[in-house]
């Protein structure tokens, strides 16, 4: 059977044309997706049923077993960590809210250790951003800044932007512009129009540069930034001037380098400069393909996009200390429940450390990192496969997921939503 | 079966022509009925004033935009918090708040049924999403076709049905109930960082004007027996001498529905500037009265301005970027592509600002000049005027010359000059104050059919009833008990049910999404449009089949099937 206009539950991309061919409960043919979606979509290998940790062994358990079991730990613990998020659909994050609320708990989602820096600059000086569509049918540059989509987003630039059609373009490949900035010749880099090679550490200082030029002071611009030559930056900051509609991407090598949340500042602050002159628009390369949404629920439901802390009753926000990485850092939280998202592959050591030392239950379809680290894991049905729901799209466009065949794995939301049930009736 | 009886109470049911008559109010089921067994449960009013819920038609309170507002300001979060409690999750938030802050204060207030101003389709399902979480109201969303290109090239085709099929389609699938224009082809301009200056000047491209997008689109809504008229955010808000443009485009409007109103033009306060700049900026409050009070195809509704701090929210994504550049806070702007826009700015409005002081002074002036308060909804266009909680004040100043002049004498000294205002007597009485808080809501929705807005058997027993007698309260010099009783009902009854009582949310809620249905003949049925299908597929980023909002997202379904005349 041939299933069309999936939608694939990978990256922030959330590419929704996407055709499977579905036999049974495999998918055994992908079309349209990249290399990284087409293997998410016929991944294999999941786990059977929940297993409980015995020792230095697994036991199998039913799921009403793991329910109740995640669901006396987060009642019983002083203060429970609810980490992840980002790869499930909506409605789970929605029941994840409720649940940290009940429990009083930290409820953080992956974004404070990808793009929080990102949403704190933009909590200081907003965000002139737009639809993937708009720049797709509009924009006549386009600048990748510390973001590689050839290996991180592989259908950004033919979806979206350089190769894809435009209604005010007449040829959309040959109109538009592409200006690669990174510390290295990226995949990217080598499609670009202009590569701007910067030193590590020297985003700050060539966005200042720009911004300076664009304002009309480019004599005070030395003979290098941060290496690059005067000559190019005033190069590129014309470019932008005298484009029609400019669009910034950036990505974790902007986010996540020397500077941080002030580097995404001062990104912004350029846009919102160019605005005076043209349109122009800035928007982050998301990760996950609902990290967005993530960030969406917390935000309606809580007040904030993410690091959220109930245990005074109401929801307290104050990243660096309410987030996961520094609660488990400081050995504060005594048990965490991860949903949708492998932290063991990504925390420091130290983080792990303690992760190690409490009692943590997973729910995710495939053993992973942190499987090593839990006392209960508890299979799933993988949203976008066998489970349907909302994710949005690193631009804020929501789109249903679709559910490309049927199995006996609950999803996460009907999984949380009975132990929130638990919760309520115990707690 | 479940049966209440509301007895005593001093109701004031003004589609009903009831003033202020003593009486009992029985329900059966989440409706009013002429009357209950003898084991009805009982709620003794004595004497209270007693509305049906309250109808905002026109507050920003979920979807995309409404999110950003949260999302960008944390400052705004902390400035309102609350614990879970009982029945009451947790909420964040003062001018923004949470979905769950939204729905209970609104619900302490006696509001029952909230209409969304601003729903970009293709943004739509995270509209419903939020509607989820907002559960003590019944909830609809205008659906903004300032921009959309199908329809900006179907008018410049002259096709006016093919108008109407487009905004069939979309409705149906977006699941949008009324049809809203901010800024007609300013949005779309904008995405090219371009405005339009009023509406005789061409979109650029699309070469369509404002005006004809305007009048097109009228006739389109009335081709297809909406429920509601167009709801129309002029152009040039916010702009010294934009009242001129106000006139022009309320002059569009023939009269065309025996039913309701033909146009509902929003936050009017906003458009009724006079001046050339900010130096003489000025009131045209009574220039813009006098028009609409002769034409009674035309509602409107206040936009009030509340002195304090707010966040500005609208799809028109150029004026916010004008704000940012006089007020030099954070900005956000988010273009949607083939359709729509928006911008975000957070504002302080202060009494020490002539500017201020007389956007204040005309919200005012527009309620208290206008003859009839059906054509006068009360609103701050929340959050943009103000957060609806000063909606009470808004209440007490309509009610009282003696607020007003003691608030007039804190602002700016100047403004005296600039406003008629201190020169107007007229103190609202509590009949206008329910017209224009809930009855002329329901009628200018188009919603009274489905038992909205009144008292009477077959309504839905959506019931405020305020601790307040006005038998023994002169709102004329009482203001500040006026003030008192709006803020909190004694108890708030959605669908025959107490959902608030002083304050305290004591059920979980449902919502019902109301959304429209035109039913097109297979000719205008977009769906099956090849030239639509194409350039669907062609410029939008997401698939036509995946863009329609699910079942999954309505709650309780409330369909209102209309039959369209193409």
């Amino acid at each position: 059977m041939i299933v069309k206009d999936v939608v694939c539950p990978f990256c922030g991309c959330l590419c929704d044309d996407i055709e499977v061919e579905v036999e049974g409960n495999r998918v055994v043919a992908v079309a349209n997706a990249c290399e990284l979606g087409a293997t998410k979509l016929t991944g294999e290998r999941r786990m059977k049923n929940p297993i409980l940790r015995d020792g230095d062994a697994w036991k199998d358990i039913s799921y009403d077993e793991a329910i109740r079991y995640a669901s006396d730990m987060l009642l019983s613990a002083e203060r429970p960590l609810l980490y992840g998020w980002s790869g499930t659909h909506g409605e789970a994050q929605c029941v994840g809210v409720h649940m940290a609320e009940l429990v009083r708990g930290v409820i953080d989602n992956t974004s404070s250790v990808c793009h929080g820096p990102s949403i704190l600059a933009i909590q200081e000086v907003g965000h002139p951003g737009c639809t993937l569509g708009v720049v797709k049918n509009r924009a006549d540059l386009v600048i990748y800044w510390g973001s590689n989509p050839i290996d991180a987003h592989p259908r950004h630039l033919s979806r979206y932007t350089y190769y894809a059609d435009g209604f005010f373009l007449e040829n959309a490949f040959r109109d538009r512009k592409v200006i690669v900035v990174d510390i290295r010749k990226t995949e990217t880099a080598n499609v670009a129009d202009e590569f701007m090679q910067i030193q590590p550490g020297g985003d700050y200082a060539v966005l200042s540069a720009l911004r300076a030029i664009v304002r009309g002071r480019a004599e005070s611009i030395p003979q290098t930034v941060a290496g690059v030559t005067r000559e190019q930056l005033i190069r590129v900051a014309n470019l932008c001037k005298e484009a029609k509609f400019g669009a910034v991407y950036f990505g974790l090598g902007l986010t996540m380098t020397q500077g941080k949340y002030k580097n995404i500042r001062n990104a912004i602050e350029l846009v919102t400069e160019l605005n005076r002159h043209t349109k122009f628009t800035i928007s982050a390369m998301r990760g996950h393909y609902n990290v967005y949404g993530s960030n969406e629920v917390n935000t309606w439901m809580t007040g904030y996009p993410f690091g959220i802390d109930f245990s005074r009753g109401i929801a307290f926000y104050n990243p660096g200390e309410t987030t996961a990485v520094d609660i488990l850092a400081r050995k504060e939280c005594d048990a965490a429940l991860i949903v949708g998202s492998d932290p063991a592959a990504h925390f420091p050591r130290r983080c792990l450390e303690h992760l190690a030392d409490i009692p943590v239950v997973q729910l995710d379809p495939y053993p992973n990192a942190t499987t090593a680290f839990c006392n209960v894991q508890i299979p799933v049905a993988v949203t976008g496969i066998d489970a349907e729901g909302t994710a949005y799209r690193m631009d804020g466009v929501p789109i249903r997921t679709r559910k490309i065949f049927s199995t006996e794995y609950p999803s996460d939301e009907e999984v949380l939503s009975r132990m929130y049930a638990l919760m309520q009736e115990d707690g | 079966m479940s049966e209440l009886l509301i007895r005593n109470a001093c109701v004031i049911d003004p589609l009903r022509g009831i003033n202020a008559e003593v009486m009992d109010i029985a329900i059966r089921d989440g409706v009013i009925v002429e009357n209950v067994g003898g084991s009805a449960e009982v709620i003794d009013a004595h004497g209270a004033l007693t509305l049906p819920g309250g109808i905002d038609s026109h507050t920003h309170i979920c979807g995309t935009k409404v999110n950003f507002g949260r999302y960008m300001s944390p400052e705004d979060m902390r400035a309102g918090r609350t614990p879970r409690r009982g029945h009451m999750h947790s909420t964040s938030g003062y001018s923004v708040p949470t979905t769950y802050g939204n729905s209970y204060r609104y619900s302490a207030m006696g509001y029952t049924t909230l209409l969304e101003g601003a729903m970009a389709p293709l943004e739509a399902r995270h509209t419903h999403e939020e509607f989820l979480y907002t559960p003590l109201q019944d909830t609809m969303a205008n659906t903004l076709f300032d921009g959309n290109w199908a329809i900006m090239e179907a008018i410049r085709d002259g096709d006016t049905k093919r108008v109407a099929a487009i905004i069939a389609w979309t409705l149906q699938a977006v699941k949008g109930f009324g049809v809203k224009l901010t800024n007609p082809g300013g949005t779309e301009a904008w995405q090219w960082g371009k405005n339009v200056s009023c509406i005789r000047d061409p979109v650029p491209y699309f070469e369509v004007t404002p005006a004809e997008i305007i009048r097109s689109i009228v006739e389109a809504n009335e081709l297809l027996g909406l429920p509601h008229s167009v709801h129309l955010h002029c152009n040039n808000l916010g702009m010294p001498g934009n009242y001129t443009c106000t006139l022009g485009s309320l002059g569009l409007i023939p009269d065309l529905n025996p039913k309701r109103q033909t146009l509902y033009a929003t936050h009017v306060q906003f458009h009724a500037y006079g001046g050339s700049d900010w130096k003489d900026f000025c009131s045209k409050s009574e220039p813009i009265v006098r028009f609409v009070n002769m034409r009674p195809q035309i509602v409107i509704d206040m936009g009030q301005v509340m002195f304090g701090r707010t966040t500005t929210m609208t799809a028109d994504g150029p004026m916010e970027f004008n704000l940012y550049r006089l007020h030099h806070e954070k900005w956000s702007n988010h273009d949607v592509e083939l359709e729509t826009g928006s911008g975000i700015i957070p504002v302080v409005y202060r009494r020490k600002n002539l500017v201020n002081s007389v956007m204040w002074a005309i919200g005012l002036e527009l309620a208290l000049l206008m003859e009839s308060p059906w054509q006068c909804m009360l609103t701050t266009d929340n959050p943009n005027g103000a957060p609806f909680v000063r909606y009470p004040e808004i209440i007490a100043l309509l009610m009282s010359k003696r607020y007003r002049d003691a608030e007039f004498a804190t602002i700016h000294p100047d403004t005296g000059s600039r406003v008629p205002l201190p020169a107007i007597e007229r103190e609202l009485d509590w009949y206008e104050i329910a017209v224009m808080t809930r009855a002329g809501q329901a009628r200018a929705l188009g919603i009274q059919d489905l038992g909205k807005g009144y008292l009477g058997p077959g309504a839905e027993a959506d019931v405020a009833i305020y601790p307040i007698r006005i038998d023994e309260v002169d709102p004329a010099v009482d203001y500040q008990k006026v003030i008192e009783a709006f803020s909190q009902t004694e108890y708030t009854i959605k669908r025959g049910r107490v959902v608030s009582r002083r304050g305290e949310c004591l059920v979980d809620g449902s919502n019902a999404t109301l959304w429209v249905r035109p039913n097109v003949s297979d000719d205008y049925d977009m769906g099956r449009d090849p030239d639509f299908i194409e350039k669907f597929d062609r410029y939008y980023t997401v698939r036509m089949r995946n863009y329609p909002v699910q079942e999954e997202y309505l709650n309780r379904d409330r369909c209102i099937e209309t039959e369209a005349g193409i």
